[in-house]
């Protein structure tokens, strides 16, 4: 009874943090691409457009909800469902910090343990692509039709590398529960260099991530590879048809998708939810980043450069301080710790993924596929190889 | 609890490969067969065959049936319009149909007379390292058999694609 009134909690906890960093991983995305092209982005709801999410929420529920004459009922109305659901199973089994105690119950920061944890994920990854496959076909509408045709080759083609990049790290680290990924990459090399895959010998696995993440972009259809939805050609692609909540769904998979891509390469190849530095120096890195923050809103506050900010830069100086002391504070310190090493590796993921959406122009669909079975498969054959024959060598 | 799982996913793989001969449209039947084998996969993990569960799901479901379905929709195939059979086909299909079941059933029932009933958490044999140390130990050489056959497979579909470019 015990375990599932913790799993219950747990389940609804995620699932609320989820769903509001899916909201604001889009705000943030808007504003990263606003000021790398020199706008400001959403600035009119809210402070800074920061209630810009919630404004959108409002507007897609509230949205009629246009049903096309011409589509195949079920499968338009099972594709979205298919889509949104696998993309949020995947976070079930993400670790997010390790044993913790609450109010004398002890218990793990993540939902979830299978000793086939990675495989998991990469079963729903795949499960993922019928959601557009099927939107596009029964949209009965040729644009969304050949966005469907391009999402399921593109998938199927970029799921040999993904896995075979994820497979290298996997000899190193002996196992497939992601929980013990993250424990077998504890400690340090040298005193300061962490013992992460992607720096741990005998064959550091700094190549199998960025193969990884190339593959996971095309996997989530993201720009460079975003040609299942390529405005400029397709109108929208295989969402074309799609409104209200229907089309948030799907907005809300590809966001959940990129989350869950990010949050397995922290847990493969950066450590999970485990400290950059060792000893005290990892420790005192987050409550000094958050003490930073609060010092530089009260600057401000003191010097306003308008007239609102002497009373509401000292509100979220009071915040900054708040969230600081919380890593101080020796209780506390031990569920936040691990949420903010999981939520800085994480982040700066995203941040890269949202970086090269700002950079990178689309690809043509030849050198897509050219890419992907000229270029990447046989790297991340050959990075395969080299791998296993470095860890046979160091036995 | 796990007599009522393997009941309820049973039932849905049944269901499911029923619709899939009984569907007209192809895109139908496809998707009813990633029916049947989602359920297939939660059976293997009611035996304790974590891994080959998840393989299934993985290759199975989720790339080669994928394939199927680019397939059909890149012909653009529409449903089937039902075609009229003959009247020996009628009369005959059924009853033809359940003496090859109770034939089988006779089988397995002849074959195996008292095998003991599978029970929930009994085998935990099924993890990703058992399933490698029996494919590179006991059965290598089928499996290494096999990947020769695919590659021939392999090089035999390029073959036949080249000629058709040319």
């Amino acid at each position: 009874m015990e375990f599932f009134i913790v799993s219950t909690i747990k389940a609804l906890l995620v699932f609320f943090v989820l769903m509001t960093t899916l909201a604001y991983l889009q705000w943030v995305e808007r504003k990263v691409i606003a000021h790398i092209q020199l706008r400001q982005g959403p600035y009119r709801v809210g402070p800074h457009g920061l209630l810009q999410p919630l404004a959108d929420v409002i507007k897609l529920i509230t949205k009629e909800g246009i049903v096309p004459p011409h589509v195949n009922k079920f499968f338009y109305f099972l594709a979205p469902i298919i889509a949104v659901s696998m993309s949020l199973i995947a976070i079930s089994v993400i670790p997010f910090g390790g044993e913790i105690e609450v109010f004398g119950i002890t218990t793990h920061m993540q939902l979830t343990d299978l000793n086939i944890g990675l495989l998991l994920v990469l079963a729903l990854a795949s499960m993922g692509t019928y959601g557009i496959a099927l939107a596009g076909w029964a949209s009965n509408n040729k644009y969304s039709l050949l966005g469907g045709l391009r999402s399921s080759a593109q998938m199927v083609s970029y799921e040999l590398p993904l896995s075979l990049a994820i497979a290298s790290p996997l000899l190193l680290l002996n196992t497939l529960s992601l929980r013990e990924m993250v424990t077998q990459q504890e400690g340090f090399m040298l005193g300061f260099l962490p013992n992460w895959t992607i720096f741990q010998g005998p064959a550091p696995q700094l190549v199998g991530m960025v193969l990884f993440l190339i593959a996971a972009f095309a996997e989530t259809n993201r720009i460079p590879f975003d040609l299942p939805e390529a405005e400029t050609e397709l109108v929208a692609g295989f969402h074309a048809e799609y409104s209200s909540m229907k089309f948030a769904a799907f907005f809300m998979a590809e966001y959940s998708n990129m989350l869950t891509a990010a949050a397995v390469t922290t847990t493969v190849f950066l450590g999970g939810w485990l400290p950059a530095l060792p000893g005290m120096a990892g420790d005192l890195i987050a409550p000094a980043v958050f003490a930073t923050g609060g010092a530089v809103c009260l600057y401000h506050g003191l010097n306003p450069a308008r007239k609102r900010d002497k009373y509401t830069l000292p509100v979220f100086a009071l915040v900054f301080f708040g969230l600081a002391a919380l890593f101080l504070a020796p209780p506390l310190k031990d569920i936040a710790m691990p949420l903010f090493w999981f939520g800085a590796k994480t982040g700066a993921l995203l941040f890269v993924f949202i970086w090269i959406r700002g950079t990178l122009p689309r690809f043509r669909y030849d050198q897509l596929m050219g890419f992907c079975w000229k270029f990447l498969f046989p790297v991340a054959v050959l990075h395969l190889l080299a791998t296993a024959l470095l860890v046979a060598l160091a036995g | 609890m796990d007599l009522i799982l393997f009941l309820a996913f049973a039932a849905i793989a049944v269901i499911c490969a029923l619709s899939v001969v009984l569907q007209t449209h192809p895109i139908a039947s496809a998707l009813s067969l990633v029916g049947v084998m989602g359920a297939l996969s939660v059976l293997y993990l009611l035996l304790g065959a974590e891994f080959i569960a998840m393989v299934q799901v993985i290759v199975y479901a989720g790339a080669v049936m994928v394939l199927f379905v680019f397939v059909i929709m890149l012909l653009n195939a529409d449903a089937e319009s039902p075609r009229s059979t003959s009247a020996m086909a009628k009369a005959l299909g059924l009853p033809i149909f359940l003496a090859f079941a109770a034939v089988l059933a006779l089988a397995v029932l002849r074959l195996f007379p008292d095998t003991p009933l599978v029970r929930f958490g009994e085998f935990t044999g099924g993890g990703p390292a058992d399933v490698g140390m029996a494919l590179f130990t006991r059965y290598l050489l089928p499996f290494e058999v096999i990947s020769v056959l695919i590659l021939i497979a392999i090089v035999g579909a390029v073959v036949l694609a080249r000629k058709e470019i040319d």
